[in-house]
C-alpha cells in the first residue's frame, strides 16, 4: 500500500506496509543515512529525527502515524559545504569518536535549540535524556550543543537556518 | 559481465571517506590497483615486505597510503594519514588512505591492544621516509645536484628554480622495491603535521548523513537477511515449520542448515517481521545450563585448571600487623555497540566470495570464514567498512560469518545484507570475562614489603582464530569447534595484563589461576584482564598507602622509579588540586595509575565522585588525566580517546554487569544492561597530554580503563569510608554497604 510520507519538506509516495517503522523508509525507501538503527525499542535515540519540530525516535514510530507530519531528518540541516550551526559546533569541537550515535544527538539538540537557543547545561541534559553514546563523547557533544546555540543565537532570526 | 557497475550507493563518498568498494569484477578490469596496468586477480597477496604495498605515487603524483589497520572510530585513519604526510612534506589531505582490505593492504592482524600507531603508524612512518629518500635521491640525479641541496614542497622537488614534480619522478622509479628498514625519520624539531591537531577526516561526513559505516552501504540488487538464533548457548534446532514463512511478503528464502536459521528478504522490515514470526515456529533443544549469576565467581574460581606464575620476586609472605587483604571480582561485562553488527556478502560469478565487515581483523576474519565455507583463503576479499564503534571483539566477525554463509548459498551477484538485531547483539556478542582477584600486601617501614597478587580469569581472546570462533560455522552442518584455550603468559598479558605492578616491590608474586571452560562466551574487551587487575591492584595501593599513613598520591611517587610514570602522576595531581581540594559534604576524592601492559601508554587519574547516602547513586563528578602515549600525532585525538575511555570505564565501573538465568542471557536491551547516562555524565573531563618527541608512538586507546575504576573505587572509599570491591558499584551494592557499616 502507498503511503504518503513529507520528509525534508517533500512529498514522497511510499510503497510500504503502514506498520513499517519510520525509520526503515527513511534508510531503504528514501535512502537517507544519518537516522541509524541502534535498538529498534525506543531505547538508545540513534534514530531520532524531528516531527512536526519534535525530537521523535524514527524506529518505533509505525509510517501509518505520520500523514501530514512534517518529517525532518539531519539531511535537510545542511552539507558538508554549508553546514546548519549544529553540525559546524560538532565539526569545530570534534564531538565524535565512532560518530554512529551522533546524528541522533544532533536531532535531539536540533528540537531544544529551535525553541531555546540558549539552554541551561541541565536543559540539554534532558534534552538527551534518550540518547545513549558508547564511546563516552558525551563531554564534547555537551560542549558542541552548547556552541551550536551560541551560533544560532548570532545569527539574525530572519537568517536562521529552517529546520 | 552481469554485476552492475554503477557506484552508486556503494561508494562511499562524501570526500571524507576514501575506502572504495570495488567490484571484484571491476579489480580484473584493473581499475582498482593505482599504478599498475596489469589485471588484477580478485584476490592479490601482498607482500608486506616490499615498499609498495605500503605507499604508492603515480604518474600525476596522487599518493595513496595502505594500511592493514582499520578505523574504529579511534581517529586512525586522521593519524596514519599525518605520519604519512609528514614524511612526505605533503598536507594531510593530498593522500588517500586504503584501510584493511585483504585483497589491497598488508596484514597486520587485528586492529587491537592499542597497537595501531606502534604497529602500522610506525611502518607507514619509516615506508614514507624511505619513497622520500627515493624521491629526492632520483631528482638529484636527473637534476645533477647534491641531494640534500634540494627541497621538498607542494609535490615538488626543487633546485634553485627548477622543480621535478612528485608523479614524473616516481613515474620513472621502480617502486617495487623491499621496504629498507633503514630510512631516516624527520627529526622531532622539524616535524609540521605530527603533532598538529588535523580535523578528523571522517566527522564532516558523518554529521551531514554521508554514508559512512557498513549499515549504510546499499549494493545493486542487495537482499535483506536476519538470522534466528537460539535462545541459548548450546540450544539446537529440533524443528521447524518454514513453508508459512516462505509465503510471507518479499520473502526470497528461508535457509536452513543444521542449527542455522535465516530468512533472506527483498526489503529490510520485512526480513525483520519474518524472523520474528519464524522465530516464533522454532522448537529448539535446550542447550546446558548456565551457572548461577549469585554464585558466578565461585563457580569460576572452581574450574581452575592450572596456574600461572606471571611474576614473582624474592618471597612474597605478606605479614605483620600492617596488611591488607581483600577479594575483588568483576562481572561478564558487554562491548555494548551502539550500533549492533552487521555484514554483507556477495558470491562472485568466478565463485569467489566478497565480505564486507567492521570487523578488527581482515585477515584472520578471511581465514576463519573460508574454513567455514572450504574454500582456499585466496577465494575470499574481506574488505573492513566502519562500524558502530566495537571496544573489542563483538559481534562483527559473527555477522559477516553469517552474511557469507548465506551469500554462498544465494545464486551469484546477489548481495545479503545480515543486520543483526539489538538482542541479539546482547546476548550473542563475546563478553569480557568475569574475573575475581585475591590481593594480599604488607606495609613495613612506610613501604610495600610484600605483594600477592592471585587472579581468576578465562583467557580474553577468542578471536578467529579458525572458523570455530564463528557463531554461524559452529551452527550449521559440519561444525566447526572453537579452539581449545591456552593460557598464554607473555610481557603485554592477556587475562594477566598489568596484574604485575609497576611499583618497586621488593617481593611480590602474581600467579593467574586460569579457566578453560566459558560458561558464557567471551572475549577481547577494551583492555583485557587490566581493567579488572588495575582496579583491584590500585584499590590495594590506596589501602596501603592507609596503613603507610601516608598520602596516596606520594605513597605511589614512593614506589615509582620510571620518570615518565612519575610525570603523569605528577601532573594529573597537581591539574586535580590534589592537595588544595575543597570537597563538599558525600564527596570523595580518589587516584589512580597503570602504564598501560606495563610497557605502552602512561596514565595517571584523580576523580571526585559523589554518594547519596539515601539512595545509594554515586556520580563521577570530575576526572583530570594525564596520558604520556609517546610522540603525540594528534593531541586532540588522544585527549578525545581518552575522554572517552574515562567515561565509558565510569559505566563500565558504576552501572555495569550482564545478567543470565539458567538458560539464558536476560540483559538483552539498554534497560536490563543499564549504562551512563547524560543525566549522570561529570561537570568536567579534563585530559592532559606529555608529549615525548621522538620517542616511539605508544598507542592510547585503552589506557584509561583500569586506572578509571580504580580511581573511582579509592575516591568512594574516601567519601563513605568504605571500600568497595565487587563490580559495579550500583545504588543496590553502596547501600548494602552502608548498612553493613
Amino acid at each position: 500500500m502507498t503511503v504518503k510520507l513529507k520528509v525534508n519538506g517533500t512529498v514522497h509516495e511510499v510503497d510500504a506496509d503502514p506498520a513499517t517503522p519510520l525509520l526503515y523508509v527513511l534508510r531503504e525507501d528514501l535512502e537517507l543515512n544519518a537516522a541509524k538503527y541502534g535498538c529498534g525499542l525506543g531505547q538508545c535515540g540513534s534514530c531520532m529525527v524531528l516531527v512536526d519540530g519534535e525530537a521523535t525516535l524514527s524506529c518505533v514510530v509505525p509510517i501509518l502515524a505520520l500523514a501530514e507530519r512534517e518529517i525532518t531528518t539531519l539531511e535537510s540541516l545542511g552539507t558538508q559545504d554549508d553546514p546548519a550551526p549544529i553540525q559546524s559546533a560538532f565539526i569545530e569541537l570534534q564531538a565524535a569518536q565512532c560518530g554512529y550515535c551522533i546524528p541522533g544527538m544532533m536531532m535531539s539538540a536540533q528540537a531544544l535549540l529551535q525553541r531555546n537557543a540558549a539552554p541551561s547545561d541541565q536543559e540539554i541534559r534532558d534534552a538527551l535524556r534518550t540518547n545513549l553514546c558508547r564511546c563516552g563523547t558525551h563531554m564534547r557533544i555537551l560542549a558542541a550543543i552548547r556552541r551550536a546555540g551560541e551560533m544560532m543565537s548570532a545569527q539574525a532570526p530572519a537568517n536562521r537556518r529552517a529546520g | 559481465m552481469n554485476i552492475p557497475t554503477s557506484r552508486r550507493g556503494f561508494l562511499l563518498g562524501s570526500g571524507a571517506l576514501m575506502v572504495s568498494f570495488s567490484l571484484g569484477a571491476e579489480a580484473q578490469e584493473g581499475e582498482v590497483q593505482a599504478g599498475t596496468n596489469a589485471p588484477q586477480p580478485t584476490v592479490t597477496a601482498i607482500d608486506s615486505e616490499r615498499l609498495d604495498s605500503w605507499i604508492r605515487i603515480d604518474e600525476n603524483g596522487d599518493i595513496t597510503v595502505f594500511t592493514g589497520k582499520a578505523e574504529l572510530g579511534q581517529g586512525i585513519r586522521t593519524a596514519l594519514t599525518q605520519v604519512a604526510a609528514e614524511e612526505l612534506e605533503v598536507e594531510p589531505g593530498e593522500i588517500e588512505l586504503i584501510t584493511a582490505d585483504t585483497g589491497r593492504t598488508p596484514n597486520e592482524g587485528f586492529t587491537a591492544g592499542s597497537m595501531s600507531m606502534p604497529n602500522s603508524g610506525t611502518s607507514i612512518r619509516n615506508a614514507a621516509a624511505q619513497m622520500r629518500r627515493l624521491l629526492v635521491e632520483a631528482a638529484a640525479r636527473t637534476l645533477a645536484v647534491a641531494p640534500e641541496s634540494l627541497t621538498l614542497q607542494g609535490k615538488k622537488i626543487r633546485s634553485g628554480g627548477r622543480s621535478l614534480s612528485y608523479g614524473e619522478v616516481a613515474a620513472a622509479l621502480n617502486l617495487e622495491v623491499p621496504l629498507a628498514g633503514d630510512a631516516v625519520l624527520k627529526a622531532p624539531e622539524a616535524l609540521k603535521v605530527i603533532g598538529r591537531d588535523v580535523p578528523r577526516v571522517d566527522i564532516p561526513g558523518k554529521v551531514t548523513g554521508a554514508p559512512a559505516y557498513i549499515q549504510d552501504m546499499r549494493l545493486p540488487g542487495m537482499l535483506h537477511a536476519r538470522v534466528v538464533r537460539p535462545p541459548g548457548y548450546g540450544a539446537t534446532l529440533a524443528e521447524v515449520d518454514t513453508s508459512a514463512i516462505e509465503a510471507m511478503p518479499g520473502v526470497v528464502r528461508v535457509l536452513r542448515d543444521a542449527d542455522f536459521l535465516a530468512v533472506i528478504t527483498e526489503r529490510e522490515f520485512q526480513a525483520v517481521t519474518a524472523m520474528r514470526a519464524l522465530a516464533r515456529l522454532a522448537r529448539w533443544n535446550a542447550g546446558a545450563e548456565l551457572p548461577d549469576q549469585a554464585d558466578i565467581q565461585n563457580v569460576l574460581r572452581g574450574l581452575e585448571s592450572e596456574v600461572g606464575t606471571v611474576a614473582e620476586q624474592g618471597d612474597a609472605n605478606p605479614s605483620g600487623d600492617k596488611v591488607f587483604e581483600a577479594r575483588f571480582t568483576r562481572p561478564y561485562q558487554m562491548h555494548g555497540s551502539i550500533g549492533p553488527s552487521c555484514g554483507i556478502a556477495r558470491l562472485e560469478p568466478d565463485g569467489t566470495l566478497t565480505v564486507w565487515s567492521h570487523t578488527q581483523g581482515v585477515y584472520p576474519d578471511r581465514a576463519a570464514i573460508a574454513e567455514m565455507l572450504g574454500l582456499e583463503p585466496g577465494r575470499v576479499r574481506v574488505i573492513h567498512v566502519e562500524g558502530s564503534g566495537c571496544y573489542g571483539h563483538n559481534g562483527a566477525d559473527d555477522a559477516a560469518a553469517d552474511a557469507a554463509l548465506i551469500a554462498s548459498r544465494l545464486p551469484p551477484g546477489r548481495p545479503v545484507r545480515v543486520q543483526w538485531m539489538r538482542e541479539q547483539e546482547n546476548a550473542w556478542e563475546p563478553f569480557g570475562p568475569a574475573m575475581s582477584i585475591t590481593v594480599r600486601g604488607a606495609v613495613r617501614n612506610g613501604r610495600i614489603s610484600d605483594f600477592a597478587f592471585d587472579l581468576w580469569s578465562n583467557i580474553h581472546t577468542t578471536r578467529p582464530g579458525g572458523a570455530g570462533a564463528l557463531l554461524a560455522a559452529r551452527q550449521k552442518s559440519d561444525p566447526a569447534t572453537p579452539n581449545v584455550p591456552r593460557i598464554q603468559i607473555s610481557p603485554s598479558g592477556n587475562g594477566d595484563r598489568n596484574a604485575n605492578p609497576l611499583y618497586a616491590i621488593p617481593n611480590k608474586r602474581i600467579l593467574w589461576h586460569f579457566i578453560p571452560e566459558m560458561p558464557l562466551r567471551v572475549s577481547a574487551m577494551r583492555a583485557l584482564g587490566a581493567y579488572a587487575n588495575v582496579f583491584a591492584l590500585e584499590s590495594a595501593m590506596d589501602e596501603l598507602a592507609r596503613l603507610a599513613e601516608a598520602d596516596p598520591v606520594a605513597f605511589r611517587l614512593g614506589h615509582l622509579e620510571d620518570e615518565r610514570a612519575r610525570a603523569v602522576v605528577q601532573m594529573a595531581a597537581e591539574r586535580f588540586g590534589w592537595e588544595t581540594a575543597k570537597l563538599g559534604p558525600g564527596r570523595g576524592k580518589g587516584f589512580a595509575f597503570a602504564r598501560y601492559k606495563n610497557l605502552a601508554a602512561y596514565l595517571a587519574v584523580a576523580v571526585e565522585v559523589e554518594v547519596e547516602r539515601e539512595t545509594g547513586r554515586t556520580r563521577l563528578v570530575r576526572a583530570v588525566a594525564a596520558i604520556d602515549s609517546g610522540q603525540a600525532v594528534s593531541p586532540n585525538g588522544i585527549r578525545n580517546q581518552t575522554e572517552g575511555g574515562i567515561l565509558q570505564a565510569a559505566s563500565w565501573t558504576l552501572y555495569e554487569a550482564v545478567t543470565f538465568d539458567r538458560r539464558q542471557i536476560t540483559s538483552v536491551d539498554w534497560s536490563s544492561y543499564p549504562i551512563l547516562r547524560f543525566a549522570s555524565v561529570p561537570d568536567s573531563v579534563d585530559v592532559h597530554v606529555i608529549d615525548r618527541p621522538g620517542e616511539p608512538f605508544l598507542g592510547t586507546g585503552e589506557a584509561a580503563q583500569g586506572p578509571v575504576a580504580g580511581a573511582i573505587g579509592n575516591a568512594v572509599r574516601d567519601a563513605i569510608g568504605l571500600r568497595l570491591t565487587d563490580l559495579p558499584f550500583t545504588r543496590q551494592r553502596v547501600l548494602a554497604a552502608l548498612a553493613a557499616g
